[in-house]
């Protein structure tokens, strides 16, 4: 008989800044310029300024249930900042920080979150998919796309996002399995947030992290701190680099916390404890982020104000917007289900007396 | 012109589609190398190669799930699912995504895939190998269910579906496979989607049918005058064609492998109903599957409509 180690795996785990601000190893700074500081501070501040004004614009009724993503902003901007234009992004529902940091507009996030559908219509030259509502089901669509472009012999990648509840499902194991099978450029990030609803990480699996699950499939995984931007960027960029040298996905935990809500109709106070959050509240992104940019001379409070107050009027400017917009034509309901309307569809359009 | 069965009449249509547009693209399980487990893909791996024939881990909801992100990126994925009570697994994919991604981006990504399933009974398969489950994609708004009953329609049916901008699923009668023989031309062409056909004429009464129950329908009708209808398009299904002939003969018998309760041909009456309840003699028959499951080969006999009761129905439709 013989019994021996055919593997061991290497869990590695990726911090850059750390809660008090401080870059220990300036060599992973060096790729890190001041203007990419300064645009990862200030998308942070515009993704927080237009969450903060969705949770109050729904508490007045005047968009639905939103999905908070306070707390979880430098791992959204984080892997934003480092994808291209060309690649293509595959989010859940709460990476309105990324799509803010894509460019999307912003008027057309707020329609989307009032129940209207046009706000998905995602604008020509924007590569990124529209909210995918039943977690982790979207994961697939990112094996899809990044096989997609590996057939076509694009130079380009795929971004999907999800979730640690996310990852529990079938869909994140047939579709991981399947991007390591084919070597898919595809880059799998995990935001864990600690909780699906009421549930703890601990519960969704009993392996130690969910980066260490890439080892099964056949490729890197790596955890990274989620609330650290940069390590984030990172992660992401070295995944994306990876991927259009045809050396296949990674997938990325960014090990993060959900300091809202689940959404607007949870409450988290029901199943987590008000310490366990305010601890959370000390490591947020923002605070590490600011006292890295002090000891640089890149923060001063008169830059953060300006930068707050220019995220204030962009978000004021874009309700005004979105509250201004037509409401949505009935018929709507009907002709974008088909290319074509059926003949049944124009007779039900005729018979509800909807323009066609 | 050569006769062939519709395994050969399929794989000339993705062969000549796949010449056609470099975009389209076949994936399943064991459809490359070994050419499908009913060899309807076969020789497809050396004419196009792996990456265009590709042989997928054993994973329904991988393969659906990710030929929905290929449609969405500009292929168009034409997905193998070996039997169709595989694909319950990769529901969601079809019902949650594929059905709804022109709708949620209004319009900015379409779906343009096609699943092609061999369905229902005669083959003595294991369980779960031998359903009839268009009824499930019938009520999903979005998508376009198609069956063909002959070669002939099967190759050009296939073809309208690759082409078609939104997702299809086709099911293939896997007991016709190799059951008949027509003519098929070698030229492309194609059959419209959402038209029926008659397939005889006839001016007594009305049946409905498609894919193997056609052939069943036909066979029962020997002594009626019978005109029967070959659907081919479940999902949306010709109302003008089924309408012009109900109003001619006033009697309608629909026959479907699936069963009754919810089956398709349930909407197919409640629309007659609707529509033309003054041109009917009387009541609208079904024969169908009993209320139970598919049950496995020693009694799947039993369960499949055959002429003999398929006759019944005809003999009862006549008493009004």
């Amino acid at each position: 008989m013989t019994e021996r180690v055919l593997h061991t795996f290497e869990s590695r785990f990726l911090q850059i800044v750390d809660e008090s601000g401080n870059a220990d190893d300036e060599s992973l700074m060096h790729s890190i310029s001041d203007d990419l500081i300064k645009k990862a501070f200030e998308s942070i501040v515009m993704a927080r300024t237009f969450n903060g004004r969705a949770l109050n614009l729904q508490r007045e009724g005047r968009i639905g249930t939103y999905a908070s993503l306070y707390g979880q902003e430098a791992s959204q901007i984080g892997s934003a900042l480092a994808i291209e234009k060309d690649d293509w992004v595959v989010p859940s529902f709460r990476e309105m920080g990324v799509y803010l940091t894509l460019g999307y507009p912003i008027w057309l996030l707020l329609r989307y979150w009032a129940g209207d559908e046009r706000g998905m219509k995602v604008p020509e030259g924007l590569n990124i998919l529209p909210v995918c509502v039943p977690v982790g089901s979207q994961i697939p669509h990112a094996t899809g796309v990044a096989w997609a472009m590996k057939l076509k012999g694009h130079n380009t990648a795929a971004v999907c996002y999800f979730g640690d509840g996310g990852s529990s499902r079938g869909d994140f194991h047939e579709a991981l399995n399947m991007a390591g099978v084919f070597k898919l450029p595809a880059v799998f990030i995990c935001q864990n947030n600690q909780w699906a609803i009421s549930v703890p990480r601990k519960r969704q699996t009993a392996a130690e992290t969910i980066s260490q699950r890439a080892f099964s499939y056949g490729f890197d995984g790596i955890q990274v701190d989620g609330n650290d931007v940069f390590a984030v960027y990172k992660a992401t960029r070295d995944a994306l680099e990876k991927a259009r040298r045809g050396e296949g996905p990674t997938l990325i935990e960014c090990f993060t916390y959900r300091l809202d809500d689940h959404t607007t109709a949870d409450d988290a106070s029901r199943y987590r404890s008000a310490e366990e959050v305010e601890e959370w509240k000390k490591k947020e992104p923002l605070i590490r982020l600011r006292l890295l940019m002090e000891k640089r001379g890149l923060w001063t409070q008169g830059y953060e104000d300006d930068v707050t107050e220019k995220a204030r009027v962009l978000v004021d400017e874009a309700i005004i917007k979105a509250e201004e917009y037509p409401p949505p034509e009935p018929r709507d309901i009907i002709l974008y289900t088909n290319a074509e309307p059926t003949p049944r569809q124009l007779k039900e359009l005729d018979r509800l007396g909807w323009t066609r | 012109m050569d006769k062939m069965n519709m395994v050969q009449a399929i794989n000339m249509a993705l062969r000549q589609e796949m010449a056609r547009d470099d975009d389209v693209v076949v994936l399943g399980e064991d459809v490359g190398r070994d050419g499908g487990v009913f060899r309807v893909t076969d020789g497809l791996i050396e004419e196009f190669g792996p990456d265009r024939v590709i042989d997928t881990p054993l994973s329904e909801l991988g393969i659906v799930g990710s030929a929905v992100g290929m449609a969405v990126y500009g292929l168009r994925p034409v997905v193998e699912i070996q039997f169709m009570a595989f694909i319950y697994e990769a529901i969601e994919q079809v019902y949650s995504h594929a059905t709804r991604m022109r709708t949620r981006s209004r319009g900015r990504f379409g779906c343009p895939i096609v699943i092609r399933t061999p369905y229902g009974l005669g083959i003595k398969g294991p369980e779960l190998h031998s359903d009839s489950a268009e009824a499930i994609f019938c009520h999903m708004p979005g998508i376009k269910v198609v069956v063909p009953s002959t070669p002939y329609n099967a190759k050009g049916l296939l073809a309208s579906a690759i082409r078609d901008p939104d997702p299809v699923v086709f099911m293939e009668p896997a007991r016709l496979y190799r059951a008949i023989k027509t003519a098929v031309p070698e030229d492309e062409y194609s059959i419209d989607l959402g038209r029926a056909e008659v397939f005889q004429e006839g001016k007594d009464m009305t049946v409905i049918a498609w894919g193997s129950m056609l052939h069943a329908a036909v066979e029962a009708a020997d002594g009626f005058d019978a005109e029967v209808i070959d659907l081919m398009t479940l999902k949306p299904f010709d109302e003008e064609t089924i309408l012009a002939s109900v109003r001619k003969t006033g009697r309608v018998v629909i026959v479907h492998e699936a069963t009754k309760y919810c089956g398709l041909g349930a909407e197919i009456a409640a629309f007659l109903a609707e529509e033309a309840i003054m041109h009917l003699n009387g009541p609208i028959l079904r024969v169908t599957a009993p209320d139970g499951v598919v049950p496995m080969a020693m009694l799947e006999d039993l369960y499949m409509p055959t002429s003999k009761r398929i006759r019944k129905a005809y003999e009862e439709v006549m008493r009004y």
